[in-house]
């Protein structure tokens, strides 16, 4: 395996900076790994045909001297879900098959300003609904540790695109644990903004007040890298906060130099232990939180009560908002249109295309949504819902008057097998447990992989989590423990993982 | 349990202008019965002293000047329709002949 691929993306800034290499052999290079491997790992839908002629201009402008942002030359495989001018974006769906956007997703066109080189768009659960990325029209993704097990969900294409070397970035979104959960189980490092910290324009809407696009990398200072160049405030996102934000490279930077824990107050979350975690999950997160304390963390037990009715929440507000926001879906104006045998009117040709563009889990959260919002049973459900909402924001500002940051483990269990929770859609959404109440509160959170679980050899994360604003205090802390953690290791996570055997 | 009949999810399928199967709708019953059962749950803790809230971050209405700003083309935003006349979206007919 080429050396260049296995180089962070913060080594491959400074070696296209010094001129080591260009940014065309660094973009070849990652072509010529998809191109070996994706045929196994399916992570990427499509692959761009013109990433070589981008990072040639990038080549062109550094040696004409102009001064480039920190990742100008690196590849980057940007999900699915977000629309490319260069590239079909179809969020996993049938119904968009083929589907060319006019318009650049603004973290998309921030990543081009920064010189970054788009290389392919990546495999997702369709529009981004599961925990396994089985929901694709086109085929799983295959985790790069296991090709028989699930990458995770919905984001699995991107996790798995930076867990199997084919791009050292990837952009991914978080609706429940879509960036999170695939990190946790792919060895990988995810994050999911403040919500509003990152624009959502260009992203397909999944569930509106729960979206948020953030990075998909190997390591902390990468998340940060890519993180400093999408995050801001955009105008065509009315949910853009205004913020200025400090550098979350630097937060990350800072975290890995002081390489301890100390003032820092851990809250551990209480609801998050014991029965329902895998055995090896609980066994590498009770090690991480030890490691926290002898370098200086003081661990708190904090009490979430509401967090146990989260999933129950987030099933409702989910497919309530995403049945709204795939109304948009009409066989009119973009997408997919089926005409019913003998013709019909605009209703009968709108629900024969929705009936043949959208798979079952689409089907089954609409009609869920539909539910939960008719009239009579509002109150019941959605408005419940909502309510639960203002309770589990309540449970993270009571933890936050006394912790610094949260921890739980990222998920309750290591990567499952393909098709071992396909026929029980209960059994997926129960994955999701650790990872919605950051949604539902809107607060930043990071998975950052903790070593493998003894049972299976596979990865586990560590999920922390900030108060809403404090992302920096993310990777401080997620960049410390990675660095005693690469201390005590020797070399990072993924080079445990299996050598692909390629074609 | 929950009482979701076939009828009921025939029903939210026409509201959702989705043609499921027979076999689906019978499928989807089953499921919904149980998800729906499970997420009852809200309601233990929803009580009508607490508030809702529909947004985790609190903002105001956000509006912006009303100049032009940057607008797609009529030929970009005709591209992706499945069918377009005379600078227009196309659509098959919107009465059906008993109405």
């Amino acid at each position: 395996m080429s050396e260049l691929i296995r180089k962070s993306a913060s080594e491959l800034s400074q070696l296209l900076g010094s001129g080591e290499v260009s940014a065309v052999e660094v973009t070849r290079e990652h072509l010529d790994r998809i191109a070996a491997v994706d045929g196994d790992v399916n992570a990427f839908l499509h692959v761009s045909s013109d990433a070589l002629d981008v990072a040639a201009s990038i080549d062109q402008r550094r040696a004409a001297g102009e001064e480039l942002g920190p990742l100008a030359g690196v590849p980057l495989a940007v999900k699915d879900v977000l629309v490319t001018t260069d590239m079909p974006s179809t969020s996993g769906s049938r119904i968009l098959e083929g589907y060319m956007s006019p318009f650049d997703a603004t973290v998309v066109a921030k990543s081009r300003t920064a010189g970054l080189v788009p290389i392919g768009k990546t495999n997702m659960d369709e529009f981004a609904m599961g925990s396994s990325t089985e929901h694709s029209a086109y085929g799983p993704t295959h985790n790069p540790w296991d090709l028989d097990r699930i990458p995770g969900g919905s984001g699995g294409g991107s996790a798995a695109a930076v867990a199997a070397f084919e791009a050292p970035l990837a952009l991914g979104s978080d609706t429940g644990g879509s960036i999170r959960q695939p990190a946790h189980v792919t060895g990988t490092v995810g994050v999911k903004p403040t919500y509003g910290g990152v624009s959502r324009y260009g992203a397909i809407a999944l569930a509106s007040s729960l979206d948020q696009v953030g990075p998909v990398t190997r390591t902390v200072l990468d998340a940060g890298l890519l993180h400093d160049v999408i995050g801001g405030h955009d105008p065509l996102d009315s949910t853009s906060l205004r913020d200025e934000w400090p550098s979350m490279a630097a937060a990350a930077r800072a975290g890995a130099e002081r390489g301890s824990f100390e003032g820092l107050r851990v809250g551990v979350v209480a609801q998050f232990t014991g029965d329902g975690f895998q055995a090896g999950v609980r066994r590498r997160y009770e090690e991480a939180l030890a490691l926290l304390e002898r370098n200086g963390a003081e661990l708190v037990e904090v009490s979430a009560p509401h967090f146990e009715y989260a999933i129950a929440a987030y099933y409702l507000i989910l497919p309530a908002e995403a049945s709204s926001n795939l109304a948009k879906f009409d066989s009119v104006r973009f997408g997919m249109r089926v005409t019913p045998p003998g013709g019909g009117t605009v209703e009968q040709v709108m629900s024969a295309t929705r009936e043949a563009g959208f798979g079952p889990e689409v089907k089954r959260r609409i009609i869920l949504g539909t539910y939960a919002l008719s009239a009579g049973y509002y109150d019941a459900y959605y408005g419940s819902a909502q309510k639960v909402r203002t309770l589990i924001q309540r449970d993270f500002e009571s933890a936050f008057q006394s912790v610094d940051v949260l921890v739980s483990p990222s998920a309750p269990t290591t990567a499952f097998r393909l098709g071992e929770k396909l026929d029980d859609p209960l059994a997926m959404y129960l994955n999701d447990i650790t990872t919605i109440p950051a949604n539902l509160a809107g607060v930043p959170a990071m998975s950052v992989p903790i070593g493998l679980a003894p049972e299976d050899g596979l990865p586990v994360g560590i999920q922390f989590m900030a108060p809403v604003r404090e992302d920096a205090r993310l990777y401080t802390a997620g960049s410390a423990l990675e660095a005693l953690l690469l201390e005590q290791w020797g070399h990072g996570l993924l080079a445990e993982a299996p050598e692909l055997g390629g074609k | 349990m929950s009482e979701i009949s076939e009828q009921q999810v025939a029903h939210l399928a026409n509201l959702a202008r989705i043609a499921l199967t027979p076999e689906e709708i019978s499928s989807l019953t089953s499921e919904l019965d149980t998800i729906v059962d499970s997420i009852a749950k809200v309601q233990e803790v929803a009580t009508p002293d607490v508030p809702a809230t529909s947004h985790p971050v609190p903002l105001q209405n956000v509006f912006r000047d009303d100049v032009v700003g940057q607008t797609l083309t009529t030929e970009q935003a005709l591209a992706n329709a499945p069918e377009s006349a005379d600078g227009r979206f196309k659509v098959s007919a919107i009465l059906g002949e008993e109405q």
